[in-house]
């Protein structure tokens, strides 16, 4: 099919989701995919900011403690570089701390959201919100 | 023949409590023993090195009696002594506070350890949780009603050792002093009231109706909501699920000259009075409690208090076994 004739709605969106814990990776990549979604999955800071310069997503999942490089880092390179700066961060931890929301909030999340308080259902719809569906 | 059977028997009560009474003394004075319970090696632990300590004083004391008596003439040699023995009692003392330190350290270390192992918790709990809700959404195959049932179980006991894992972290925050308050605005009713609206499912599931009597007319508490709610929550949480079949929660709120009291009254099963005095304990759970209910960590009364006293007001409570409790703190408007 032609480009020109491919509908702007039908293109899926696609999330980046950067996180070590591949159990997650599994169920998050698995309800995205049933909500719509293409999920790319990074399983460390590295790669997390490799495939967000390469892929541009429309949003991006962000564990904070990874492998190699820190959330926080992540997060600051993604909202430096030209590239990745205008796409929305979903910070996703266990990190509960003022301090960790604060700093998360500054760097240039859209979102903090602390895993124990959250179900899954619940995250699935700040997504959605965050991604503007 | 009876007086003979009776003397004897009241000789050996008499001579059994005696010999309680020694062996409690004898227990006090095992140092040995008390020195094991903390872990540590003779030379190591202060009680035994206060012991030496005191032997030595005694002993020096005596010696320099004897020195001085012998060799009044010749002072050096008595400086000289003077000067040894405080040089050993600067040594033994120089050891005791190490050891001190040590038991400080290893104190530290237990709340350090205590929240890195609940950190490390926290990750693959959060996992399990959400694969069961993924599970029971249907999502990845229709689930019968026998199936449901087993994943409400593993729900369930996963949020128990969720709220565990996070009761342990508050307790490890408050022993490192690492749980400050964040004093901020707000109105204590308006926190109340969404606390209680947050209870009404899990009140309703216990057949338990919350009753809010608001006599605060929105007062406005400097003070950090977020750990007053800890406090709100236990109270509203132990009130619902301390009550056997069907009962009433009553929450009150009420301003007086300085500060705001706030207590909620249940008709649960109650504290026996001997466990009263134990009730802020950590980890303490009354055993009345644990015949009827076998959820809770034992955690939240103790955060409570700490919350409170920390912020400047006052904590306690009236219970009455198979009756119920009335467990009230007041916060300082401005603290």
């Amino acid at each position: 099919m032609p480009i020109w004739l491919i509908n702007a709605d039908t293109i899926m969106k696609t999330i980046l989701f950067i996180e070590d814990e591949s159990a997650l990776q599994k169920t998050f990549g698995e309800v995205l995919k049933q909500e719509g979604y293409e999920m790319i999955s990074a399983l460390d800071g590295e790669i997390g900011l490799r495939l967000a310069e390469a892929k541009k997503p429309d949003l991006i999942l962000l564990d904070l403690i990874l492998p190699k490089i820190h959330g926080f880092d992540v997060l600051k390179k993604l909202k430096q570089a030209e590239g990745t700066k205008h796409i929305s961060v979903i910070v996703l931890t266990n990190l509960e701390g003022m301090r960790d929301v604060d700093m998360a909030l500054e760097l240039g999340a859209t979102t903090y959201l602390v895993k124990a308080q959250y179900s899954l259902e619940e995250v699935v719809e700040k997504i959605k919100k965050a991604i503007g569906d | 023949m009876k007086i003979n059977f009776i003397f004897p028997s009241f000789l050996f009560i008499n001579k059994n409590s005696r010999l309680m009474k020694f062996k409690e003394i004898l227990s006090q004075l095992n140092i040995a023993g008390q020195c094991r319970k903390y872990g540590l090696p003779l030379w190591q632990c202060p009680q035994f090195l206060f012991l030496v300590m005191g032997i030595f004083i005694i002993v020096s004391t005596l010696i320099i009696y004897a020195v001085g008596n012998r060799y009044i003439e010749d002072p050096e040699i008595v400086a000289l002594t003077v000067i040894l023995i405080a040089a050993t009692l600067f040594i033994i003392a120089t050891v005791i506070t190490n050891s001190f330190e040590r038991l400080a350290e290893a104190n530290r270390m237990k709340s350090e350890f205590v929240s890195v192992v609940s950190h490390q918790l926290r990750s693959p709990l959060s996992n399990l949780k959400w694969v069961v809700e993924f599970l029971m959404s249907g999502r990845v195959k229709e689930v019968s009603k026998k199936q449901m049932e087993y994943f409400k179980i593993l729900k369930e006991n996963t949020g128990r050792m969720t709220e565990l894992v996070a009761d342990l972290l508050i307790v490890s925050r408050i022993e490192q002093k690492k749980f400050p308050l964040k004093k901020e605005g707000f109105i204590m009713a308006d926190l109340v009231g969404e606390m209680i609206k947050g209870k009404e499912i899990f009140a309703r599931a216990s057949n338990v109706e919350i009753k809010f009597e608001n006599k605060d007319d929105l007062t406005e508490i400097f003070g950090d909501s977020f750990q007053l709610k800890l406090v709100v929550e236990n109270f509203l949480d132990n009130a619902i699920r301390y009550i056997k079949g069907k009962g009433t929660v009553k929450v009150r709120l009420r301003k007086q000259k300085k500060s705001i009291y706030f207590e909620v009254e249940d008709s649960g099963v109650g504290i026996p009075q001997e466990d009263q005095k134990y009730i802020f304990q950590r980890f303490f759970r009354s055993a009345n409690v644990m015949r009827h209910q076998t959820e809770g960590s034992g955690l939240g009364l103790y955060i409570a208090k700490s919350i409170i006293e920390k912020s400047g007001g006052k904590i306690g409570f009236n219970s009455q076994e198979n009756k119920g409790s009335t467990f009230w703190f007041t916060i300082p408007i401005k603290s």
